[in-house]
């Protein structure tokens, strides 16, 4: 029985995968998406923005006339079958991987290497993947957790009028009891030793709906700030909670997933002065590349989700994640043929030489939404501003300037976790001609 | 006709008690074990191996030990995701912090120190019975859900808590590729298949099986409750504990402990009561079903041609799943196993009618 | 002082919530003999048949008033509860008379996959919006005997006043009506209450809708707490120590159970969690119910259970 069962499955294995290949022709894009589960609140606008932004370039004209195609496939957040989501989509030509969860890019930066397969994780993943010299297919474009920890203290400094302010005060995490909610405690760790403020760390359990305690333990240290760093249902009932028991919206800080409309929205004006971070960009109904979505995709009834979706914020991370797999592509097409299709290899140079500059990102409709970002060997991300949001109770509106988050800090911190990382694997710092392969 | 036991005599006790007493089963067995261990590695596509095969058999593996808990000794036990977790995080433990350390000495001794979580949260059983232990062993689950994420040293004080290991290897032969890995995978299978056979067969397996039937009879005709019920414990925990070693070593490369949840051990649950309590061959079927089942359902949209929306898409698996769970039930609710067996014995028959 | 007297109202409150839950267990449990792992499925599929109506019935009908709205989408959402009732006896338990009680818990399972596909495929999967009234602003007392008052939360009290509520009803219900003197028979032996005329399928019919309204009940509530999502079918396997602790068979037993549970949860996770970096909540709720059973291996009020040889 399991062995015919098993032939069946190696003959069908065979005939899809032998389709699949007559694709050749256009780039082909997998997207790793949660429409289900606990997170599909947060997981659907992201996934919308990142096909909505698919079809506007195949709208466009491809990138350079190459076509893309694309093939959506429903993690549920679960590692074990976004591992199964990418043996299945690898095989098609997939140009880059983006997991948007943290356990499955823990498993894939595992596996990418072997297949030459770049992964992307714009704003989330292993902080130290920043270091392109240890990791060198996984790019945490844009920014990492402990970019966001860094910005939120500067940001909270400047509020107090100074790092030396910071002295005595009190600042609550409250986390996502996993991988991704511990990342920024150890960079937080480090700025409370640097001004001498109080941490405490408060975890929530998956998925996050049991908060009472720890809101009344927040109650009773009655911290100055609280950080959320929350995905899915944890943050709008963090925001519940807050409510009920009556710490100010205005003192929280969210992490740039914990500051969505999904999050606030059926909280409304309760969560009024609730403040988050943004991952450069925040809700953008009115940059340009919304309105040529509007025009070019959700005009021609193309459109992946609801038109009131477009522009919020994560519908725009989904935009700019798309976005930044797009160049990466253009720019390996400078070098290995205008043109023509390019293997996960080729795009991951693409990866490593990101040079938008904001002339480019101006052509591209987003001025105004994100700064200009250029990779390098050393440097994965390509860029460290964020900016911090407001809830008004209807909409996000930026409430700060552009931070930067301070690299002299940061970069002891990333390079001592890759080389542990590599010592644990046994792998070697790359090669400065490797870099410029 | 063909199926028969006729003509095979046996002249030794020995003969007579060999698991395989129908030469026909025993030519079926090996020929299965040709195939899988021979012709699979050539022929199947990588994604096969790296999807369905290899998940398959460390999880009949778990679905196996699971079965000897419940089908074998009848203690409904909610906890082996945490027992899947001690075992590869003691296993990783092992690996990392002893140089040189062989990668089979780390799995088995991942399993041994699941024995020892599995005994300690075994003990309860000696006095609390039936769906109330179901409900008490969702505490070790919780328990060493928690645990792995705040002690540090389980996870070698990596910041994030999600460990990893790399360059498996074995007597100096890698285990990189997919075909390495379903072989590695497989010995471990069919090794641990064949003890857990013999042991159900023997008199420790008996004791098993009267405490399952009549504890209280079982109790006074002679048979040790505690030592049935601990060593049942022990045992299960050490399969499932080696089984999850695999998993985390050889499946994912990369692990947090939410790759071992309730829901493995809800799953793990499924497999063991759809592939028959109480039968070893069981496990195996239950795993099949119940891997290969939802990504048949997920795919199926997509070989049709049908375009659908993957959210809908779930739900669909979701939902065909938990109906096709209950038909199951309703058909044949002591499993695939009872119905491999009735087969069997029409085979006796056929093609006569009786 | 006062911050240990705020810890303890949130924990007996979040214990009645606990119990809410519990009680569809005990419900089930008693008539039926399942135990009703798809418990969690329901409360979630009635909750998303409430939110949804709630927003569908009043733009459908071109209704201005909440009240108006929110009673008639109750009424709908009763509706389908009575409806998923009646084809869960008819397509799985009369099917599966007789079977094993592990048999029968793995068909629960298999019902609460798919009610959580269906109910997502019906109403979706984004967070939906309960709003029945209930007030979200906390209260402050004794605040001149303790500084910062000792914080009360008006939601939770109002969930307890209606769980108590509710718990009053089905006793009363159970205790002196003829239905509920018939589903006490079936209860207690099946064969015997069909052989003096009991007609059986009806009274599980009648045994799952109250069962469905209770999740409905509890649905809503914790709905309008939580916001109206997957995530919610979760929340029932923190109502598990309840009836473990209480005993499944025991109505009271899940009210009692529900706020030792919520006490104990609450007063380790402010007290000692932070000792070992915090989120011991969940885990403690189990061992605290596990320490019972060792002491009461059928829970604090369930019934023995008695082997022949």
């Amino acid at each position: 029985m399991r062995t015919l069962a098993s032939i069946t499955l190696a003959v069908a294995a065979l005939a899809a995968s032998g389709t699949a290949f007559a694709q050749a022709k256009e780039q082909f894009f997998p997207v790793l998406v949660y429409r289900t589960g606990a997170y599909a609140p947060n997981g659907v606008p992201f996934a919308n923005g990142y096909v909505d932004y698919l079809k506007l370039v195949n709208a466009q004209g491809g990138i350079n006339g190459v076509k893309v195609s694309f093939e959506e496939c429903e993690t549920g957040y679960a590692t074990d079958k976004g591992v199964e989501c990418y043996e299945r989509l690898k095989g098609k030509g997939a140009t880059v991987f983006q997991p948007l969860s943290t356990g499955i890019t823990f498993a894939l930066t595992e596996k990418a290497p072997g297949d030459k397969i770049p992964l992307i994780t714009a704003g989330y993943g292993r902080s130290e993947s920043a270091d392109g010299g240890v990791f060198k297919w996984n790019f945490p474009l844009t920014g990492t957790y402990w970019v966001a920890a860094d910005v939120l203290i500067q940001h909270i400094a400047a509020k107090e009028g100074g790092f030396d302010k910071l002295k005595g005060k009190k600042i609550a995490l409250v986390y996502h009891d996993s991988p991704y909610g511990k990342e920024p405690i150890p960079l937080l760790q480090e700025r409370a030793k640097m001004h001498g403020f109080e941490l405490s760390t408060i975890p929530v359990t998956h998925p996050g709906v049991e908060q009472k305690a720890a809101w009344l333990q927040i109650r009773q240290n009655r911290p100055d700030y609280v950080l959320l760093w929350g995905w899915g249902v944890m943050n709008s009932t963090a925001l519940k909670e807050a409510v009920a028991t009556g710490y100010p919206r205005d003192k929280m800080y969210g992490v740039w997933w914990a500051a969505a409309e999904p999050d606030t929205k059926d909280v409304g004006d309760g969560a009024k002065g609730y403040n988050g971070l943004a991952l450069q960009h925040g809700a953008e109904p009115n940059s340009k590349v919304v309105k040529d979505i509007l025009t070019l995709v959700h005009g021609k009834g193309q459109g992946t989700g609801p038109k009131e979706e477009v522009g919020q914020v994560l519908y725009m991370r989904g935009l700019m994640s798309a976005m930044l797999s797009i160049e990466g592509v253009r720019r390996a097409q400078e070098r290995y043929g205008r043109g023509k299709v390019m293997t996960g290899e080729q795009a991951r140079w693409g990866y490593e030489n990101l040079a938008l500059d904001q002339k480019k990102l101006d052509a591209l409709g987003f001025s105004g939404v994100m700064r200009p970002i250029s990779t390098s060997c050393a440097d994965h991300m390509g860029a460290a501003w964020a900016r911090v949001h407001t809830w008004d109770g209807s909409k996000w509106t930026f409430s700060s300037d552009w931070l930067q988050a301070d690299d002299s800090i940061l970069k002891p911190m990333v390079k001592s976790a890759a080389e542990k990382y590599a010592s644990e694997k046994k792998l070697t710092r790359r090669t400065p001609e490797d870099c410029q392969s | 006709m063909l199926y028969r036991e006729n003509g095979q005599f046996k002249t030794t006790y020995r003969s007579d008690q060999q698991v395989f007493p129908i030469l026909q089963d025993r030519v079926a067995i090996g020929l299965l074990l040709a195939f899988a261990i021979v012709f699979v590695p050539f022929a199947a596509p990588e994604y096969l191996f790296r999807a369905i095969l290899i998940p398959f058999l460390i999880l009949s593996l778990a679905a196996l030990g699971l079965n000897i808990l419940v089908g074998y000794c009848g203690q409904i036990s909610l906890g082996t995701g945490a027992f899947m977790a001690v075992g590869a995080y003691a296993a990783y433990n092992f690996q990392v912090r002893i140089d040189g350390m062989p990668l089979i000495a780390s799995l088995l001794l991942g399993g041994l120190c699941a024995t020892v979580v599995g005994v300690l949260f075994g003990i309860p059983s000696l006095r609390i019975k039936g769906l109330y232990l179901a409900v008490a062993t969702l505490a070790a689950q919780f328990f060493v859900d928690w645990a792995f994420l705040r002690i540090r040293w389980f996870t070698n004080n990596s910041s994030s808590g999600s460990v990893n290991v790399a360059g498996l290897q074995v007597f100096g032969i890698p285990i990189d590729t997919p075909v390495q890995k379903y072989l590695f995978c497989l010995a471990f299978v069919i090794v641990f298949a064949v003890l857990a056979k013999n042991l159900v067969r023997g008199h420790i397996g008996r004791e098993w099986m009267a405490i399952r039937d009549m504890d209280v009879a079982a109790a006074v005709i002679g048979i040790r409750p505690v030592y049935a019920k601990l060593t049942a414990f022990a045992v299960s925990s050490f399969i499932v504990g080696v089984a999850g070693a695999l998993w985390g070593f050889v499946h994912l490369g990369s692990w947090e402990p939410a790759a071992f949840s309730i829901d493995r051990s809800f799953q793990l649950l499924f497999m063991v009561i759809i592939g028959g309590l109480g039968s070893i061959m069981g496990s195996f079927f239950g795993a099949a079903f119940i891997i290969v089942l939802p990504i048949l359902l997920d795919n199926l949209p997509y070989w049709f041609g049908i375009p659908i929306d993957t959210a809908l898409a779930s739900h669909l698996t979701f939902m065909i799943f938990g109906a096709l769970i209950v038909f199951f039930l309703i058909v044949e609710p002591h499993g695939i196993a009872r119905l491999w067996s009735t087969a069997k014995e029409k085979l006796r028959l056929w093609p006569f009618p009786h | 002082m006062g911050f240990f007297l705020e810890t303890l109202f949130g924990g007996l409150m979040a214990g009645m919530l606990y119990s809410l839950i519990a009680l569809g267990f005990v419900l089930i449990f008693k008539a039926s003999g399942v135990f009703n792992f798809a418990q969690g499925a329901i409360v979630l599929f009635a909750a998303l048949a409430m939110a949804r109506f709630a927003e569908w019935i009043p733009k459908g009908l071109g209704l201005d008033s909440k009240l108006l709205g929110n009673l008639l989408a109750f009424v709908g959402a009763m509706l389908v509860m009575i409806a998923v009732a009646w084809l869960i006896e008819r397509l799985v338990l009369s099917k599966l008379v007789n079977q094993e009680g592990i048999t029968l818990l793995m068909a629960t399972l298999g019902i609460a996959y798919f009610l959580d596909g269906f109910g997502q495929t019906l109403f979706g999967s984004d967070i939906y919006k309960i709003d029945v009234g209930l007030p979200k602003d906390p209260m402050f007392l004794f605040e001149s005997v303790f500084q910062g008052g000792v914080l009360i939360s008006k939601e939770d009290l109002y969930a307890a006043v209606i769980a108590a509520a509710l718990v009053a009803g089905l006793s009363l219900f159970f205790q002196k009506t003829a239905t509920g003197r018939a589903l006490r028979a079936v209860a207690d032996d099946h064969q015997a209450a069909q052989s003096i005329g009991i007609p059986l399928a009806r009274i599980w019919v009648i045994v799952w809708s109250v069962a469905g309204f209770v999740a409905l009940v509890a649905g809503i509530i914790w709905g309008s707490k939580l916001g109206v999502q997957f995530s919610l079918s979760l929340v029932a396997l923190k109502a598990l120590p309840v009836v473990i602790l209480g005993g499944l068979t025991s109505v009271p037993g899940a009210i009692i159970g529900g706020l030792i549970i919520g006490v104990g949860e609450k007063l380790s996770e402010v007290y000692i969690g932070p000792k070992f970096g915090g989120g011991i909540e969940i885990w403690f709720a189990y061992v605290l119910a596990l320490i019972f059973l060792l002491v009461r291996p059928q829970g604090l009020f369930g019934e023995k259970i008695i082997d022949r040889v």
